[in-house]
């Protein structure tokens, strides 16, 4: 593995759950993100896969130190994130940027392409101001769009492209880090194709490190060097991509992948599907011991007992499974 | 004969910014008990053609400028509202992409899925609400005589489109129109919702109009495909030759974007350009500008869709020469 430049360690993001008005007391936790251990590699593409309300995006957003961590340290080039103050933490924060699922959402409507671009760069003073417009075109022509529609509001964009004008925005400041979440979902087939190749192509040529959220697994499986299943709040399985895809361990992960359709008419009627029974658990109250142990279909008595922790299993692969070894 | 029979709708948007032909003279039919997947990107016409038939469009700035929907020796486009009345909801009915938005968040789930009992058949609202806590069970919600009068909010995103699956299939329609019913869910419970409506169809024997934009769904579910592009049928066949012998270059583009279907390291294969503006005249073939094998001719000859073999048919008037 190429050296971390992110490093999480043991980290938690738990929100507090009030009752009252006058006389605010806590009634319970929801344990968003609880415990995980993770590193990121120089140049390396993690994807991070789950089902909503997994904590995928909640563990992006205490990367990028936008909600406060409860616990454990999130340390990037050696410096700690959770600790440092509001100063620090945006000194830091250049380097970790972030794109949004929705690109309808996430760009300012009443902002021109170039004010969107042009704002982190004057913020962080990265270059003097007279040098800016060449820079914001730079960026444009990065992205694939044509400068000429610098002076265009996001409206007049498709989706696609404003896509790429918030993953221009990301890389404004030069990051080392920048974190996707979902940054295809939104978005049509034939246009997903194009943003992941710009993903990919623009990791490659600039050394970045790349965070992928998605709930697709095919997606993940294409772009990402390694990838992380999270389910409710904890990582269960950690691996190569293709490893984990082609060759899942934990029953979590199976399960996943197999919900997949697959789009060859011969395989999917033929195939066995594991279909996972009811919904995930609420992370307020999660069950004890394994928290996949109720819709796990290998489940024994012994899962309900306790937490079991990541542990290698060979071909650097980690899974969370006391199972692992007999299923 | 044909449960329903679509000939040569054409819908179209009269904006400010003028005309924008949504769905441009499409033709087919579904059969009773079969499903039909319609595959196309967005605003390529596929929930326009559904929304035309169920009368769902707004008029204005909608027009449905042409053609018939027969359904059962009725025509949906032109009969009177008392007649459509009586199949919306009843005979035909539809679910929708977000379950969050389709459903009234002010009243009782227990209300609005009884509501189409109450209006369709003579029953008493006992009797109702003990038909829609047998729906309930029937789609897989555990503990429907507490749930039944909770709120939607009170349901996760897949109980929700359970929910509305119940609410669909109360009156045990004929032909159940789909729009995106797992585009707004997750991958495992996409899964258990295309399960369900499975079952439910060989249960009811029900004939299913499934649009979505993911070919990976359709090819476990659906008997035949097309797909559609700027608001024409490019490509229609059974499932298994539109996958294993797709003529129509945008048909075979669309699936050669397919991630899982492609080597992993190496560059997707994306379509370049952007779909078209519908606003503007297209004489042609619509896919001509973005087609890796356009010919001169493509932009100027109409592309209409012919017939190869039994239940195969085609607009590519270069795939239908044999020059690809």
């Amino acid at each position: 593995m190429p050296e971390p430049i992110l490093q999480l360690t043991d980290v938690k993001t738990h929100f507090p759950i009030t009752r009252g008005f006058f006389f605010r007391r806590e009634v319970g936790t929801v344990k968003a993100v609880d415990g995980v251990t993770l590193s990121v590699g120089r140049g390396e593409v993690l994807g991070l896969v789950g089902e909503s309300g997994c904590g995928k995006s909640t563990l992006a957003r205490t990367i990028m130190q936008l909600v406060p961590t409860t616990a454990g340290t999130v340390v990037l080039e050696g410096k700690n994130l959770t600790g440092g103050s509001v100063a620090e933490v945006r000194q830091v924060r250049r380097n970790l940027q972030m794109v949004f699922q929705d690109p309808y959402a996430s760009l300012n409507p009443r902002l021109t392409v170039f004010d969107t671009l042009a704002e982190p760069l004057l913020v962080h003073k990265v270059c003097p101001v007279a040098a800016v417009p060449q820079r914001v075109a730079d960026l444009m022509r990065l992205v694939g769009l044509a400068p000429r529609f610098l002076h265009k509001y996001p409206h007049e964009f498709s989706g696609g492209q404003r896509q790429r004008i918030a993953i221009a925005r990301a890389l404004a400041l030069e990051p080392k880090i920048i974190i996707a979440d979902e940054p295809v979902s939104a978005l049509d087939v034939s246009i997903q194709a194009q943003i992941l190749n710009l993903l990919s192509e623009l990791c490659r040529k600039m050394n970045l490190s790349l965070i992928f959220i998605a709930h697709d697994l095919s997606v993940v499986k294409h772009i990402s060097d390694r990838v992380a299943v999270m389910y409710l709040g904890k990582i269960v399985e950690l691996g190569p991509a293709v490893e984990v895809i082609e060759r899942p361990q934990h029953p979590y992960t199976r399960a996943l992948v197999s919900a997949i359709p697959t789009p060859d008419p011969d395989v999917e009627r033929t195939r066995q599907r594991i279909v996972l029974p009811g919904d995930p658990p609420s992370p307020i109250n999660p069950p004890a011991g394994c928290s996949f142990h109720p819709r796990c279909p290998y489940a024994v008595a012994q899962c309900q007992l306790a937490v079991p922790s990541l542990q290698p299993s060979g071909r650097g692969r980690e899974v969370a499974c006391i199972r692992s070894g007999e299923i | 004969m044909p449960l329903l029979n679509v000939t040569d709708l054409r819908t179209s948007f009269h904006t400010r910014s003028g005309v924008y032909r949504a769905v441009d003279g499409v033709s087919f039919a579904v059969e009773r008990g079969e499903t039909l997947g319609i595959v196309g990107e967005s605003g390529s016409g596929k929930s326009v053609t559904c929304y035309s038939i169920m009368g769902l469009i707004p008029q204005p700035p909608g027009r449905i400028e042409s053609g018939t929907a027969i359904f059962d020796g009725v025509d949906l486009l032109h009969c009177k509202p008392a007649e459509s009345r009586a199949i919306r909801g009843k005979r035909v009915a539809m679910i929708f992409q977000d379950p969050m938005t389709s459903l009234n968040p002010y009243l009782r789930v227990s209300e609005q899925l009884i509501e189409p009992l109450l209006i369709h058949e003579k029953i008493s609202k006992a009797a109702a609400r003990r038909r829609g806590l047998e729906a309930l069970e029937a789609v897989g919600i555990n503990d429907a005589a507490r749930r039944i009068d909770l709120y939607p909010h009170e349901f996760s995103g897949g109980m929700r489109q359970r929910v509305m699956i119940a609410m669909a299939l109360i009156t045990k329609p004929e032909l159940l129109i789909a729009d995106e019913p797992t585009t707004a869910l997750d991958v495992t419970v996409q899964a258990q919702i295309l399960e369900l409506i499975k079952k439910m169809q060989r249960e009811l024997g029900m004939a299913v109009i499934f649009i979505t934009h993911d070919l990976g769904v359709v090819s476990g579910l659906c008997d035949r495909v097309q797909v559609m592009y700027a608001g024409r049928i490019v490509e229609t066949a059974d499932t298994r030759t539109l996958f294993h012998h797709p003529k129509h270059p945008y048909t075979r583009a669309l699936q050669r974007s397919i991630p899982a279907l492609q080597a992993k390291g190496t560059e997707l294969y994306t379509i370049k350009g952007l779909p078209p503006d519908l606003s503007k005249p297209m004489p042609g073939c619509a896919f001509a500008a973005r087609c890796e094998f356009a010919a001169p001719g493509c932009i100027t000859t109409p592309a209409e869709l012919g017939t190869i073999a039994p239940g195969h048919a085609h607009a590519c008037i270069r795939a239908r020469l044999g020059e690809l």
